[in-house]
């Protein structure tokens, strides 16, 4: 039998970026909260600070701060045909794990989807046609408008602490920033970072071949920054230890810079860490939750934590699997298109070349998470589909984030993997090689999704979450059409030596490298509920006191870093449960 | 001597700034101060390797980053000792990873980690039979090779060509990952011996403190690595 709290006002399960948002504003709301993250508790300092956490080999290779596989994980297969097999030790993606979530170990891109994202189903449709619409893509609309979600966006990169140049106030385009992104009702928070000679070059370079080349927005502080909860950010020293680290001198946007010691003060708000939700409890009818029961570390025993509303803010991939272990939703059914919960997984599909210059000095190892100058001229407001024969688009980027040896040595193509020429090889090129990515969306597929894992089981006996996905042809010809015109910029800057790293035709996944943390989909949103499991305020179709947060929400994937349409969306769901559900709990839509 | 990239060389040190020629006079006086010499490698006594499998440790990084020619090579970073740490810590026993059956090590590599084994049981189980497999081939074991055939045979088994089964065919992979990583990861974990794989290089360390070099376009950064305890070079 379960031990069992004080019910409280509201249960969130997971204190990262969405978790922390939440339970700021319902805190503010009075309602007494409490927050169950299964990590351990992790501040500034200690946890981050100089000089411990500038270890490549704890944080960069061994993944210091990102979820156990043996206390979570979940099984991958490409097809339906496989057998699903665990993802045992981490590669393609990184869960974060304890206080702050994926928030403290980003890179801090941050981005706004463009405006044909929010509809991008309607706008293929009245462009070019359904026809062009691959049988298997399951393509759809946002249920919101760009229009509702900006002033939440703005909010978020507010309280982040974004820099950035703005290329588009309310229409007007900026000189220097992006002419393509949606119009923002104001400026970025603080001016955009400077950039590194890497990011120089492809500047001029692009510059001079007529595209529109910008700095790289970014949660890195370009200055001195109070946000209004009153946390304060130092600019950034550049010290290329952004991504799989947290940020010992408070310049990178997370929980803890911008949230969490705010939200310690408010007296209602508590949390607890060493507490792992295992499933959200019912009532009797199954229409409401009545609170969640989690697995106290500490006391080894699971204990149920009641409340009036639940809010998963877990990462993408565990609420799914909690919805799924929990029956909010229909699960989804690969086989005959219905249900809902597990569908539309998606992801991110990037490639990239490496340039090297031997007389040319690039200092790799200044960076940051979002250094260096990006291009829209390829995005996805910018590609004729129907012509190029794919939908989606990628932006483009050169900035280098870190210079740590042992993951990030750019070698020349054929230089041996060890041996001599592999020593000579490091000492020639370390320092001298710069790198150009393309970053592209990735649409949702009938065959690519979540579900139950049959055979394997988490350390609690629960069924471990099964995800089926592969690469689809769509996005292997958006990504051949990136390789050839990057490869024009190539050829413009000159390099000694250089190489194309790009998926290639008929690629299938391969969960060994790491690729991006951007896991998006399976517990998406729609207009009705046999869509997506949540509606457009993020509430469950089937439980209205359940609010679910995060990149699972999204229908398919934009061609941008995830955490700037993840933070606009938690102060949306804010926003709608602040104004309209407290005063009269039931379904919004 | 050849002008080395990213080696603080009389060159670059010509271009660095007031500031940095003053920090590189503090890290003079606190380079007198540091630790004294470790155990030379060849009386190390190793913490999880036993006789046998230690030979081929020393002889294989050896050969996988060699000591001749420009910067050191993986005995004079004292990557073995890296590699014999590492056995007894979470990685060799794999004590964050999901090992729970039912094991399929013979599924497709792009599946992951499917071995039932942990990094440290492989070593164990794998070096005698790649050292089976050089006594059928060239007479010897590894270790007794000349340079030509331990890099024939490190080619043989890269390529999978030594018939380990299933669980340890990712032996090649995970030596020449621990090598390279005892070569660049911190000296506090034993290898990486005074911080020369970073010089040669040209990679400051644990410095992390860059806010006036973002801008210095095409100007080699001139000052030595420092080391999490605090070490110079």
């Amino acid at each position: 039998m379960a031990r069992q709290e004080k019910k409280k006002d509201v249960v969130i399960v997971g204190l990262g970026w969405t978790g922390s948002i939440i339970g700021m504003e319902l805190a503010q709301e009075g309602l007494e909260i409490v927050a169950l993250e299964r990590g351990p508790e992790q501040n500034t300092v200690p946890t981050f600070k100089y000089p411990q956490m500038i270890d490549e080999l704890k944080y960069g290779v061994r993944f210091g701060l990102m979820q156990k596989p043996r206390n979570s994980t979940l099984t991958i297969r490409r097809t339906q045909a496989e057998t699903a097999l665990p993802y045992r030790s981490l590669g393609s993606f990184l869960p974060g794990d304890g206080v702050g979530g994926a928030g403290t170990h980003w890179n801090g891109q941050n981005w706004r989807p463009q405006l044909p994202e929010y509809k991008l189903r309607s706008y293929v449709e009245e462009r070019w046609g359904a026809g062009i619409i691959p049988e298997n893509m399951t393509l759809m609309d946002y249920p919101f408008s760009y229009d509702e979600m900006e002033p939440f966006f703005d909010r978020f990169e507010r309280v982040a602490g974004i820099s950035g140049k703005a290329g588009n106030i309310n229409g007007d385009i900026i000189e220097g920033g992006n002419p393509f992104e949606a119009p923002r009702s104001r400026d970025y928070p603080m001016p955009p970072m400077p950039h590194t000679w890497d990011g120089e070059k492809f500047l001029n370079t692009t510059k001079a071949m007529g595209y529109h080349p910008f700095p790289s927005p970014g949660g890195i502080a370009s200055t001195s920054y109070v946000n209004e909860y009153g946390m304060q950010m130092g600019p950034c020293n550049h010290c290329g230890f952004c991504e799989r680290y947290g940020c010992y001198q408070y310049s990178k946007s997370s929980p803890q810079t911008s949230i969490l010691d705010a939200l310690r003060r408010m007296p209602n708000f508590s949390y607890r860490t060493g507490a792992e939700a295992l499933r959200v409890e019912m009532a009797a009818d199954g229409k409401t939750a009545t609170g969640v029961t989690y697995f106290d570390e500490a006391a080894q025993e699971e204990v149920f934590q009641p409340a009036d509303l639940v809010i998963l803010a877990a990462y993408s991939l565990h609420n799914a699997h909690l919805m799924l272990v929990s029956g909010i939703g229909q699960p989804y059914d690969a086989v005959t298109g219905e249900g809902v919960t597990g569908k539309n997984y998606a992801y991110q599909i990037t490639g990239g070349y490496s340039l090297h210059f031997k007389d040319e000095s690039f200092n790799p190892f200044v960076g940051s998470g979002a250094n260096g100058i990006t291009l829209d001229d390829f995005s996805i407001s910018q590609i004729d589909f129907e012509r190029e024969g794919f939908i989606g688009g990628a932006y483009w980027r050169a900035g280098q984030t870190n210079g740590q040896p042992i993951r990030s040595m750019s070698l020349p193509a054929g230089t041996p993997s060890w041996g001599a020429g592999w020593k000579e090889a490091v000492g020639e090129w370390y320092g001298h090689a710069m790198g150009i990515s393309a970053h592209g969306s990735h649409m949702a597929y009938k065959t690519n999704y979540l579900d139950l894992d049959p055979t394997y089981k988490d350390r609690h006996g629960r069924p471990l979450m099964r995800m089926t996905f592969n690469w689809q042809p769509n996005e292997l010809r958006m990504n051949a059409f990136m390789e050839r015109k990057i490869g024009e910029v190539v050829e413009q800057m000159a390099p000694d030596l250089s190489n194309p790293s790009f998926k290639k035709d008929g690629a299938q996944y391969d969960v060994r490298p790491y690729q991006t943390t951007h896991n998006v989909g399976g517990t998406i949103m729609g207009e009705n509920a046999t869509e997506g499991p949540l509606n457009r305020y993020s509430q469950a179709w089937t439980q209205h006191n359940v609010f679910v947060m995060g990149a699972g929400n999204f229908v398919q994937n934009t061609q941008y870093n995830p955490t700037g349409l993840v933070g606009g969306l938690a102060y949306w769901t804010a926003h709608a449960i602040r104004t309209q559900y407290l005063s009269n709990p039931r379904p919004l839509v | 001597m050849t002008d080395l990239p990213g080696l603080p060389s009389r060159r670059s040190f010509l271009k660095a700034t007031a500031a940095g020629a003053a920090l590189s006079g503090l890290a003079v006086s606190a380079k007198a101060q540091s630790t004294p010499p470790p155990v030379p490698l060849h009386e190390y006594e190793p913490e999880y390797f036993q006789p046998e499998e230690w030979q081929f440790i020393l002889a294989a990084v050896s050969r996988l980053i060699p000591s001749e020619g420009e910067g050191p090579g993986a005995i004079d970073a004292r990557v073995p000792v890296f590699i014999d740490r590492q056995m007894l810590d979470t990685y060799g026993t794999a004590s964050d990873w999901y090992m729970e059956g039912p094991h399929d090590p013979a599924a497709d590599p792009l599946l992951g980690w499917q071995s039932p084994l942990t990094p440290a049981e492989i070593y164990r189980q794998a070096i005698p039979v790649f050292n089976a497999w050089c006594k059928d081939t060239y007479d010897a074991e590894f270790a007794d090779l000349g340079d030509d055939d331990q890099d024939a045979a490190l080619t043989s088994l890269q390529k999978g060509e030594v018939g380990l089964r299933a669980e340890l065919r990712d032996f090649f992979t995970i030596l020449l990952s621990n090598t390279k990583e005892g070569y660049f990861a911190d000296p506090m974990y034993g290898g990486n011996h005074g911080m020369q794989a970073w010089l040669y290089i040209g990679f400051p360390g644990a410095r992390a403190n860059y806010k006036e070099w973002v801008e210095r376009y095409n100007v080699e950064y001139p000052l030595g690595p420092v080391s999490i305890k605090g070490e110079r070079a």
